[in-house]
């Protein structure tokens, strides 16, 4: 089976055409029957049905049980939520119990939406393939020999299965849309602050950010809309002029969107560079000017982000020291041998490398020559990319340089694993909004897509182009 | 910035990051970060001069609000129920100073 839209299935709920309970028994049985991909870490039944009745109540005496009533969806498991444990698919927090709820799903379930499941993921997001995860490796829905793609392989993968009408999932380095891109459906990363990080596992603090993973923009859209604006629990959350996110725009009949060279330039597969191009013709063909574009700096991007993702990494795992949750280990003769004892049992390999990597780069004698060059840097490419907009309305390219790869082609060598993030990094560095639209399929019929990117802020205009041409494209 | 790691200096990081290696994951270790450190050296050649580091993005400012506590609905007892050892309403760790 497939969902309908989201809309369509709360204004069902709402009017009583059916119920939350129904729908939160097909996505359980939907988890269940898809068991073998390994896209889910826990169920969370007692919860959801317990949420299902309220809103079926609710229904029964006649009011409206919101925008997304009776919903299910799947939350990545480094999201805060009741109902089972919240794991960040990591052995050091194989056993924590959610103390609150991150604002993000609290504002999902305010409007009626329901929680079913938690997603695989790479530990603490680290990672591009899932195959980090200290559990178990999602298989991807298009070929079970592929990754889905990471860290958010587990929602993406979710929604290519259908379990659910929609996921929540974070993007980091591109965790959001590099997974949409290789499972075939669309993935959006909102301007930085856009969502509230309280109550979600903090990866690299400057450039986490957390949105959907849905069938169409539609859906998305309304999902973003019921998840953003301002929170006091993160001085960082912004609100925008208009936060009515979901209410998309008219048409735009000549966007300027230009192509960037840069992302052509960077080992495209050949399937990747034709369907880039078949992209082009037709958003031209449909009114749009486009140009090509360079923006010199994006090649650094990726060298960038590997400073200050271990940097910031390090920072946000300091605070698993074993003493006050997560991986405990016992037998210690004194506390830092107990700090050591649990650390190290408690994380995997690509946690322990980004924290070493970025206690070096942060340390004194190299403060300078690695973290703040790279800051510098990341001042260069935001300046870029704010020339570039002053001419254009959007940027586009390849979410991906390459389609879904194989388990186990990249899990030897974490080098060439980071250079699978070269198209998706550059846009968390400039706090840009970027969504990731599915564009055909490949000769191995394996899903392609593009990104399309925009100005911060610009979140909703974004989304209102997405809608008008993702039809178009995935012929 | 073109500075090589050493086996030494692994074993010192891995310990100021509270990080137990054994002497077999040592070499191993060394490799890896040595080629992650080669691949970001890249940037070392840029010129930067006149730029300043971006610390946020969004153009923000101090949030600052009164030095008093605000009840966001945290109770003490869900905070508590992840940690490995409590005494009352303490964590209990192991000794500090021998």
């Amino acid at each position: 089976m497939s969902w309908p839209s989201i809309k369509s299935i709360a204004n069902d709920v709402n009017s009583g055409k059916t119920t939350a309970k129904s729908l939160v028994d097909q996505a359980l049985k939907n988890i269940e029957s898809s068991s073998d991909y390994d896209a889910i870490i826990s169920v969370i039944k007692e919860r959801a049905y317990a949420r299902a009745e309220e809103i079926d109540a609710q229904v029964k005496s006649g009011k409206q049980a919101g925008k997304l009533a009776g919903v299910p969806f799947i939350a990545k498991d480094n999201f805060l939520v009741f109902g089972n444990k919240t794991t960040a698919a990591s052995n050091m927090l194989k056993d924590f119990d959610a103390p609150y709820q991150s604002t993000a799903i609290n504002r999902l379930e305010a409007e009626g939406a329901i929680c079913v499941g938690k997603s695989n993921l790479d530990a603490f997001g680290h990672g591009s393939s899932t195959e980090n995860s200290d559990f178990m490796i999602t298989k991807n829905p298009h070929d079970v020999t592929r990754v889905p793609g990471g860290s958010s392989g587990g929602s993406a993968a979710s929604i290519s299965l259908q379990l659910v009408p929609f996921s929540i999932a974070t993007d980091t380095g591109g965790s959001i849309r590099m997974p949409a891109s290789f499972c075939g459906v669309v993935g959006f990363k909102p301007t930085y602050g856009l969502v509230s990080r309280s109550g979600v596992i903090a990866m690299i603090s400057s450039t986490d950010t957390l949105g959907p993973i849905a069938n169409n923009v539609e859906d998305a859209s309304l999902v973003i809309e019921v998840m953003s604006g301002k929170d006091e629990l993160d001085s960082t959350t912004i609100d925008l002029d208009d936060n009515n996110i979901a209410s998309l725009d008219a048409p735009l009949p000549h966007p300027r969107i230009g192509i960037i060279k840069e992302y052509l330039d960077q080992g495209l597969e050949p399937d990747v560079k034709a369907n880039i191009e078949s992209v082009i013709a037709k958003l031209k063909d449909s009114g749009a000017e486009i140009e090509e574009v360079s923006i010199p700096s994006l090649p650094l991007s990726l060298a960038v982000y590997y400073v200050l993702c271990p940097a910031e990494v390090a920072s946000n795992l300091s605070r698993y020291d074993g003493q006050k949750f997560g991986y405990h280990e016992k037998d210690a003769k004194n506390l830092e041998e107990s700090y050591k004892k649990s650390r190290s049992n408690g994380f995997g390999k690509e946690a322990k490398r980004r924290i070493m990597i970025g206690t070096y780069v942060l340390s004194s004698g190299y403060y300078d020559a690695y973290y703040k060059k790279a800051q510098i840097i990341r001042t260069k490419i935001i300046d870029e990319f704010n020339q570039t907009f002053k001419k254009y309305d959007f940027l586009i390219g390849p979410t991906t340089a390459t389609t879904a790869f194989k388990i186990g082609e990249h899990s030897s060598d974490p080098l060439s694993m980071y250079l699978t993030d070269i198209m998706t990094v550059a846009v968390n560095l400039a706090g840009i909004p970027a969504i990731s639209l599915p564009s055909g399929f490949d000769s191995k019929h394996l899903p392609l897509a593009v990104q399309l990117m925009a100005p911060q802020r610009q979140d909703k205009k974004l989304l209102s182009y997405a809608k008008q041409i993702e039809g178009l494209i995935v012929k | 910035m073109a500075s090589t790691l050493t086996r030494d200096e692994v074993i010192k990081l891995a310990h100021l990051a509270r990080i137990d290696i054994a002497e077999s994951e040592i070499d191993g270790y060394l490799r890896e970060l040595t080629q992650i450190l080669e691949y970001v050296n890249q940037l070392s050649e840029v010129d930067v001069d006149g730029l300043k580091p971006t610390n946020q993005v969004t153009g923000l400012s101090n949030v600052w609000r009164e030095d008093k506590p605000i009840d966001y609905g945290y109770k003490l007892d869900a905070l508590l129920q992840n940690v490995p050892e409590v005494s009352g309403k303490y964590i209990k760790v192991n000794r500090m100073i021998e």
